[in-house]
């Protein structure tokens, strides 16, 4: 039986009034690829915060491994295997994209070299030109990263995510701002690449064929609450997830 | 009993002092997010031009009266509008939109022009104007005594606090005006002229530095310094209020005032730093300064 | 030009400058050799800064630990008898460290003008406390003696600045002049980039920024800690007004900014031009030295945003 990655456990968080979590228990099996869908402020990032370390949950437990890891720090959470790409692309905005991720392999723990030895070497070199390649970059090596299209820079957050070859990866809404003729070729592009790396993968996604196209299984929020958790074929049919979070009426064909 | 009091007095008169003299810098900040290092030559500045005009007008009229008021008042508000043009015209607004720190370097470089320049219009030697100190004669409080203008600083500048706050919270411009300190962009999206919004509220905070320099006049003497040292002690007070909060100004300046009155009285040797330590042990607990809010970065 | 050939060309200009500047020595005026020393101590000060302004810090309080250096230097010469520049450097160096190590819990978690200001905060404090102390000389400071070197004493005729002295400045500032341009490519330097650029990515690379900015401001404390010891050690005094007050920050600052933060070399060579450029001001115009100074400042923000670095760029038609 494979092993049980990431478990939540009763997670609540709340901002002042608005709840943003309540009772949320998810788990993800490693090697699985789940979709978490939702309308805006449904609680989607919330969700991807508390289990990075960025927040810590106001109640709940979180476990990944079956340890404990609730209330860690950022730095914690991405020691134990957990990274993630951002909602908004969350770079070195005023060095090129061989330089980001550059510093990201050197510095990241596995690679680093001792701290009075230079970076930049060999080993991280090549790693980081590996890594452009792999995600279909290397043409923007030289480009600065504020001066890069939006796609590119979708792509090199989720490579920066990457370089620490994490056991679990949450990218959160990896298609936003890519429009939807690339959507496929982005995302088949990074599920490619992380079928490669053996990562189980969480992604946050509002395009329903996207999610129905990538996904083993499908989350779906609402109002901080897990709503449904299942096969994307039970789940995206679920007349309550269709009406409140893919947002038609309950037995009308999408089209139509 | 009596020293509780002495102390409890000289606190909000030192209180009233620093408020005066630093409401400017946090007001500009808090629209403009400029540390404004030239606030200490704009307190100069007033200082010196109203020393220096009271100096002429009771050299010609020795026995002037309350009209010594509105020369200082006068000489504060030609140096804000004047002063505060140029630097604001003259090389803020080419540096706007860049880094924080790099605003504060460019008010620090037009700081140590303006030292220069008082230098050479000023000249080296003191000048004292203490008429108007003694327009208002003695009060005694508590049995002691104090000066009538001393202590009518505490209800002048607490009026001053009041009204700016007012101005911000209870009028249409001041409305408009924290719309541009909420969101710049889309402020002048809904068609407010954020550009005049800034020019006129450094206006403002460079009249109100003035007007704390012309105050102080009659209670210091005024002579090349006395700028880089109000600085510093202006920094510290907005900054344990929290930078851009008019009532953290407030509060600082009690703070501080509570601390170096306390200071004089019984460890004079700590007068000189207190502040300081004042301002370490808030930002150490509160980092964003008591009324600050902490930028929480969504992600 | 990749990095690694850069660290390798500032090595060997550090090398060259200063076997220059050994070989000179003979042909040195006394005055030339003061602001050679002079400009090396201050130099280092202006270093700490810019692996701070590498790390997107800027200090207006590194007059604190010019002074503590200053300070731990001339309290070991008087209370203790100790003469060897090696000891004093050590001394200097050790006090600052810790003190900078005790004060980056407060401001490791600051950034932009917040840090700015903690760090003049703290040396006003030490600029009152020196001003106040009598015990630590008050306003008037100390006077330090002629300094030794593992035993030898100079020629007690030669003056104060001897060649033992203008030849142990030069090469400890070479030896620590390359060790930072050699951190400031190793992770700890990369980190500072991200500290800069994104402290929320870095923090995701699983380092943290606080550590790093920690680290940073005691290897700046050191830095500045060592010039103090050097221009006390030249200068022969020490007094709280040249070292803590907060406009011996500024001064520092300034400098940051003139030279710009491309390579180790600009802090030195923009402190050299400081400092001649003061001693004719300060002759020939003593009440426009300020002037010049701000407007130097507004020309370097509006139109060398590198400083003076990257005019050689520039003129080499590189991207600055
Ligand atoms: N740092 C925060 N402070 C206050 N409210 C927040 C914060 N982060 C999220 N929220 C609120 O929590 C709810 C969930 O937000 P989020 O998790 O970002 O939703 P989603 O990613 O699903 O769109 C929203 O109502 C949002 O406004
Ligand atoms: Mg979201």
């Amino acid at each position: 039986m494979p092993e049980v990655l990431l478990e939540t456990r009763g997670l609540g968080k709340r901002f002042g009034a608005v709840v943003a979590a309540e009772d949320v228990n998810v788990s993800v099996t490693a090697g699985e690829i789940v979709g978490v869908i939702g309308a805006n402020g449904a609680g989607k990032t919330t969700f991807c915060n508390m289990v990075t370390g960025y927040l810590t949950p106001d109640l709940g437990q979180i476990l990944f491994r079956g340890k404990d890891i609730t209330g860690c720090t950022v730095g914690q959470a991405t020691e134990a295997g957990i990274h993630r790409s951002f909602q908004i692309p969350q770079l070195f905005p005023g060095l090129t994209v061989y330089e980001n991720l550059l510093l990201a392999v050197g510095v990241f723990g596995h690679r680093r070299p001792p701290w009075w030895q230079p970076l930049v070497r060999p080993e991280v070199e090549n790693e980081a030109t590996a890594i452009m390649e792999r995600y279909r970059i290397a043409e923007s090596a030289t480009t600065r990263v504020d001066r890069l299209p939006q796609g590119v820079r979708k792509l090199l957050d989720i490579a920066m995510a990457m370089v620490g070859q994490p056991a679990m990866i949450l990218l959160d809404e990896p298609t936003s701002g890519i429009s939807t003729k690339e959507k496929f070729d982005v995302m088949g592009n990074v599920i490619d690449a992380l079928r490669k790396s053996a990562a189980t993968v969480l992604f946050v996604e509002h395009d329903m064929e996207v999610v129905g196209r990538y996904a083993d299984r499908v989350i779906a929020f609402r109002e901080g609450r897990v709503l449904a958790d299942g096969t994307p074929g039970v789940v995206l049919e679920d007349p309550a997830v269709i009406e409140h979070v893919v947002g038609r009426r309950p037995g009308r064909a999408p089209d139509a | 009993m009596i020293e509780l009091a002495a102390i409890v007095v000289d606190s909000l008169v030192y209180a009233s002092w620093l408020f005066i003299v630093s409401i400017g810098l946090t007001l500009i900040f808090g629209v403009m997010n400029v540390l404004n290092v030239a606030h200490g030559s704009l307190y100069a500045l007033g200082a010196y031009t109203a020393a220096w005009a009271v100096g002429m007008y009771v050299s010609g009229a020795p026995d002037a009266g309350f009209e010594l008021l509105a020369i200082m008042l006068v000489a504060a508000v030609v140096v804000g509008v004047v002063v505060g043009l140029l630097i604001e015209r003259g090389v803020l607004r080419w540096v706007y939109g860049r880094d924080e720190i790099v605003i504060v370097l460019a008010t620090y470089a037009v700081f140590l022009v303006l030292e220069d320049v008082m230098k050479l219009i000023f000249g080296p030697e003191s000048y004292i104007a203490f008429q108007p100190r003694f327009l208002f004669g003695t009060v005694s409080v508590a049995g002691i005594p104090y000066v009538g203008y001393d202590l009518l600083l505490v209800p002048v500048v607490a009026l001053i606090g009041l009204g700016i706050w007012a101005a911000i919270h209870r009028t249409r411009p001041g409305k408009l005006l924290i719309a541009v300190i909420h969101d710049r962009e889309i402020a002048a999206a809904l068609g407010i002229n954020v550009t005049r919004f800034f020019t006129v509220t450094f206006l403002c905070g460079a009249f109100l530095g003035a007007l704390g320099g012309a105050l102080s006049a009659p209670l210091i003497s005024v002579v090349p310094g006395i700028g880089v040292e109000l600085i510093v002690l202006a920094f510290a007070v907005v900054v344990i209020g929290g930078l851009g909060s008019v009532e953290g100004a407030a509060v600082g300046a009690l703070l501080v005032g509570l601390g170096r009155t306390a200071a004089v009285f019984f460890r004079p040797e700590l007068e000189l730093f207190v502040v300081f330590v004042v301002m370490t042990v808030v930002l150490a607990v509160r980092p964003e300064g008591l009324f600050g809010k902490p930028k929480a970065r969504r992600i | 030009m990749t990095l690694l050939r850069r660290v390798r060309l500032t090595t060997a200009g550090i090398a060259v400058a200063t076997a220059a500047l050994l070989a000179l020595w003979p042909l040195l005026p006394a005055w030339a050799a003061h602001t050679v020393g002079v400009s090396l101590g201050g130099g280092l000060v202006v270093l700490g800064l810019l692996i701070l302004i590498r790390f997107g810090l800027v200090s207006f309080g590194q007059g604190l630990f010019f002074a503590i250096g200053g300070y731990a230097a001339a309290l070991a010469n008087q209370f203790l008898g100790i003469t060897d520049m090696l000891v004093l450097s050590v001394a200097g160096i050790a006090s600052a460290g810790a003190v900078a190590w005790a004060l980056g819990y407060i401001v490791r978690g600051h950034r932009g003008i917040f840090f700015a200001m903690l760090n003049l905060a703290f040396s006003m404090i030490l600029f009152g406390i020196l001003a106040k102390t009598v015990v630590l000389g008050s306003t008037d400071g100390f006077s330090v003696g002629v300094p030794t070197l593992l035993g030898f004493a100079p020629d007690p005729e030669a003056g104060r600045l001897t060649f033992m002295l203008f030849g142990y400045i030069v090469v400890f500032t070479a030896v620590v002049a390359w060790w930072v341009d050699r951190i400031l490519a190793s992770p700890i330097g990369y980190a500072g980039q991200g500290v800069r650029e994104n402290e929320l990515r870095l923090r995701y690379l699983g380092v943290s920024a606080r550590g790093a900015v920690h680290i940073a401001y005691i290897a700046a404390a050191k830095l500045a800690a060592l010039g103090g010891v050097f221009t006390v050690l030249l200068i022969g005094h020490v007094t709280p007004e040249d070292t803590a007050y907060w406009t011996k920050s500024g001064e520092f600052v300034f400098v940051a900014i003139l030279g710009g933060s491309g390579n180790v070399a600009a802090p030195f060579i923009a402190q050299t031009v400081f400092e001649l450029v003061r001693t004719f001001a300060l002759q020939y115009a003593p009440d426009a030295w300020q002037m010049l100074l701000g407007i130097t400042l507004l020309l370097v923000i509006l139109f060398l945003p590198g400083g003076l670095w990257s005019l050689a760029d520039r003129l080499r038609g590189r991207d600055a």
